[in-house]
This record gives structure tokens, sequence and C-alpha cells, in this order.
């Protein structure tokens, strides 16, 4: 047993010690899956930072600039992209949440368009795409134990470790313990990432300057975009559809409630940005391991960030590393499988009506009851079971996998904007855009289609472009023609009485 | 009072234009600076533009944030 894993093991320690604070007040769905509707801008400026840099922005994030370049810079752009939606964006989806008094994404879906088919749908979805999310943190929390461990600890056992203390900290707390565990989470990344993106560069290189001069020198062309391929035509579709996706992802959507009021993510708007360039810091160690630790290829490079350190520094510095690492796992990792968890508990078990009216035609809430709890804490182990399943059966589809849990979350978009600007889509419109959007992912993803396959006369500038603009477009279309056909709807109708309640 | 009595509703006003320029800036970036000269803090350049709209972004949602906490409160009549 090295110093290292030992540092390693004290931490998933002290995470599932800080979770036991927040099984007190878990009594009910309400309180387990977004805390009640408590949280201050603190507490949500953890959560959605949480659950946002993830294992893949730790360990992906540098193995794309150690193996890609240039590309990589589009992960600091879309992030930011969606922060600035994110100011009108968010407050209008949680008011409607609010009001609605709706837990989870597929519940809105039910509500705003009165069509709990719809709601069904939308769970399905959102299950199906978060399962190779979760899959993803597993094995990033495998390999970072087996790194760490030097080989002591087999990948399988760190898989099954993890996915065992993940499943007993989400049970117990619900979305109080990972708020905490975000915040242990958050101070140990920011330590050692931007600790590490100054110092590697400085020890090896005696600068960020002169490291760039010599990748400059290595490989011309690197720090640019190709002519073709990764391009510039690439890189602005790419942008565009992740930044629609990014509040799509049903555990980002459903942690929104735990929101006290609207103005916690307006604040959030401004402040997420700088957190964002913790990815810049990401993005040196990347480049700094390509110099230093060459050779890396496939799926490899996403241990460069772990190689160069255990390369440059002792075992305290390596488990160091390793902890922020695991955390970066373990929070978004519960909160997927808390998301999961809620959706499939609702699809099995719909809420009752959500509210009624009061003499001022107020919503009054009807708070959900203890077995819809029980029933969502059971399913915890089962999602993370399938999830352990999948770790231990894929292997290079992995990425494929998870571009098509974003190009899936990303087609709730068009209808989720036609909730929010009040127009009259229908819900069979909704339903048509949605199906035939997904239809298309999974049919491009499977087939490994590109525009450059399909159009391979066309300019570079077209052929590049994310398929998933293909998948977009087509949702939008059957949405419209079906929407045609059918007539409008009669959601906004539903959201009047609490909004003229209000003026 | 309604259940989100208290909150602004962040209606679409004239100042919100501005968030549209680092939106453009950060899309579009390969079109204004996909080439590695002139280094920006030895980054090559449009690495040093991406961070450089980042920062703005903070700075430009944190502005017009501001203006909208002043004209809630002008507006405010609760």
């Amino acid at each position: 047993m090295n110093i290292s894993f030992g540092i390693l093991g004290l931490t998933l320690l002290v995470a599932l010690l800080f979770c036991l604070r927040g099984v007190r007040t878990a009594t009910t769905l309400e309180q387990w899956s977004v805390g009640g509707r408590g949280f201050g801008t603190a507490f949500v400026f953890l959560l959605l930072a949480g659950e946002i840099y993830t294992t893949f922005t730790f360990l992906g994030g540098s193995g794309w600039a150690y193996g890609k370049g240039a590309p990589a810079f589009y992960i600091i752009s879309y992030g930011t992209v969606a922060y600035i939606m994110s100011y009108w964006l968010l407050p209008a989806i949680w008011k409607r949440g609010h009001a609605w008094k709706v837990l989870s994404q597929p519940e809105f879906f039910t509500r705003a368009y009165d069509s709990p088919l719809l709601g069904k749908i939308v769970a399905i979805v959102g299950i199906i795409a978060l399962i190779p999310y979760l899959v993803l943190q597993l094995r990033g929390l495998g390999i970072i134990v087996s790194e760490v461990s030097e080989g002591a600890v087999s990948t399988t056992i760190a898989i099954w470790i993890g996915a065992v203390s993940t499943v007993v900290y989400v049970v117990l707390a619900g979305i109080k313990g990972s708020a905490l565990n975000a915040a242990l989470k958050d101070i140990l990344v920011l330590i050692a990432v931007v600790g590490l993106g100054i110092a590697l560069p400085y020890h090896h290189f005696g600068g960020i300057g002169p490291m760039f001069d010599k990748i400059i020198a290595a490989k011309p062309g690197f720090l640019t975009l190709p002519e073709t391929g990764q391009s510039s035509s690439w890189f602005v579709s790419t942008v565009l559809l992740t930044a629609l996706g990014y509040y799509m992802w049903p555990h980002t959507f459903g942690s929104l409630f735990s929101a006290k009021n609207s103005n916690a993510f307006r604040r959030n708007a401004a402040l997420l940005p700088i957190y964002q360039l913790i990815l810049l810091f990401v993005f040196f160690v990347g480049f700094a391991a390509l110099l230093v630790v060459p050779g890396l290829t496939g799926a490899d490079v996403d241990l460069s960030l772990l190689r160069i350190v255990r390369a440059t520094y002792g075992p305290w510095v390596l488990g160091f590393v390793g902890a922020a690492g695991m955390l970066t796992a373990l929070v978004p990792g519960s909160m997927i499988m808390m998301s999961a968890a809620t959706m499939l508990a609702r699809l099995f078990k719909p809420a009752p009506v959500p509210y009624t009216h009061d003499a001022n035609s107020n919503a009054i809430p009807k708070i959900s009851n203890n077995s819809d709890l029980t029933l969502a804490r059971w399913l915890v182990p089962v999602v993370a079971a399938v999830a352990v399943f999948f770790t231990f059966q894929g292997g290079a589809t992995l990425v494929s996998l998870l571009l098509m849990g974003y190009s899936m979350v990303t087609q709730l978009f068009p209808s989720m904007i036609a909730v929010l600007t009040g127009s009259r889509m229908s819900a069979a419109g909704a339903i048509a855009g949605i199906v035939v959007g997904e239809a298309t992912v999974s049919a491009l993803t499977v087939s490994k289609a590109t525009l450059a396959v399909m159009l391979p006369s066309w300019p570079h500038g077209v052929t590049d472009l994310n398929v998933g603009v293909v998948a977009l477009g087509l949702n939008l279309l059957a949405m419209f023609v079906v929407n045609a056909v059918v007539g409008g709807g009669t959601m906004q109708a539903q959201f009047v009485p609490t909004r003229s309640a209000s003026s | 009072m309604s259940s989100y009595s208290g909150d602004a509703t962040p209606i679409f006003r004239r100042h919100h234009w501005i968030a549209l320029v680092p939106a453009i800036a950060l899309v579009f970036s390969p079109y204004f600076a996909n080439r590695i000269e002139p280094r920006i803090a030895g980054m090559p350049f449009m690495l040093g533009w991406i961070v450089f709209w980042v920062i703005m972004t903070a700075v430009l949602m944190g502005i017009i944030l501001r203006i909208d906490r002043q004209q809630n409160a002008n507006d405010s009549d609760e």
C-alpha cells in the first residue's frame, strides 16, 4: 500500500462522512432530490459547477489537448456560450418548474404540454443518455485508481468500490451529500489543476511561452484548426450544438429546481465563465504532457495528466491529484444516479396532480410522500448496476456512446424553447420532433455516418459540420409539420393562471 | 403573493444585446482567430482570443446583471 493510494482512501472516507450531514433532512422525495428547493447562489453554483466539471474535463480535457491540439479549445467556448444563454434560459425554466412543483425534466415536459406520453418519452431519452455518461465517470474512476495505486488495485475492483460508495451516499443523503462533496471536490480540483497547469510548464520548459514554442517547433499546425475534418465549420457547429444541449442533461436540469429563487442563476451566469478558465490550466497540463510523456495514442491520451504527474512528482502529489480526480467522478456520478433514479421512479409511479389553487388562484404544491422516496432510493442501485455492467462491456464504443448521449439531450431543446417562448406548440408536434431527432441521432451513431461520406462532392465548409445539425434540422421540420397538421396546443393557458397572479 | 413574487421576470431588455458580442466572438472564434501569431501571454492567438472573451463574458454579464438590478429596483412597486 503506497502513500498516494492512502490519500485516495482517506478522501473517499471524508466524502462519505460529508454526505451523512444530508441524511437527517432527506425525508421526502423533494428534500432528497432538490433539497427542499432552498439552495442559494453558493450551493447552486457548487452544484452546477460540480456536475459540469466531471472526470471528462479533468482527464478528457487534458487528453484532448494532448491528442488533438487546437480542436480541444472548443470545450472552453461552448461552456461559456451556454453560460451566456443561461442568464435567460435558467430563470425561465426555474420559474415554470417552481410554479408547477416539478422535480424532474420529464415532469416539466408533462406539465408544459399536458401530455404524460411526452413526459415518458423524455424520461426514456434522459435515462438512455445518462447511462453512457455514468459509464464514463466510472471508467475514469477506474483509470485514476489503478494509475495511482500503480496497478495494486485493479480497474475492476476500483469501479466496484466507486459504484458502491456513490450508491451509499446517494441513497442516504441525496442532493445535500452531493452539494457538500461538490465543495470539497472544487477546492481540490482548483488547487490541483491550477497548480499543475502553472508548475508543470515552468518545471519542464521555464514557462508557458517556451512550452508553446517547443510545441510549435515540434508539431506545426497542432495549435490551429486544420483545413478539413475538425475545421472551422466543425468548431462552430459543435460549439453551438453542445451549448444548446448543455442544460438539457436531465441531472443538470433537475438540479436547477434546488434553487431558492431564480436570482442565483443570473449571478452564476457572470461567475461560471471565470470558473470555466480552470480548463485553460487543464490544457496546459495536456500540452506539457505531450512533450514530457509522448507516445500515448487512442483512448490512452486520457492517461496523460496522471502520467506526467507521476513522471514529475512524488507520491504525495499523485495522491492529491488522484483524490481530486476521484471526486470529479463521484460527484457528477451521484447526481446522474439520483436523476436517473428519480426519473425511473416517476415513470413507474407518476406524481399526483401537482397543485391545486387557493382563493387567490396561487398554486399550492401537493408534497410528495415517503413511498416515492423509498422507490427512488431502491432504484439507485439498479441504475448503478446497469452502468457497471456497461462499464465492463464496452471498449472503443464509449466515446461514440457519450457523443450519442449529448446529441440525444440536444434534441429536447426545440420543444423546451417552444415552452419558454409561450408558443402554441402542440404535444404532438413536440413528440414528433423529439422522436424524429432521436431516431436520426441513433441512425447516424450506429452507421457512424458523417456528412463528408454522405455528400462527398460538397465543400468542406458543409461536410465538416457536426452531424447533430442534421438531426436538429429534421427535429424542427417534424415539429412544425406535425404541429401545422394537428393544430396548436393549449400549453400556454396552463401557465397563465400563476403568471397573472404575480402581476 | 404568487409563488415567485419578488423575483423579477428576465424579459429581454435593450442592454441585453451586449451579450451577443462575446457569444459571437466565441462561437465564431476560428473565423476571427485561427492562427498562432501574435502570441498572447505565450499562448497561441486562438487560445488567447478565447480566454480573453471568456473573461469579457464574465465582465459583460456582470454589467447586464447590475443594470437589471437597478432597473428592477426602480420599477419595483411591491
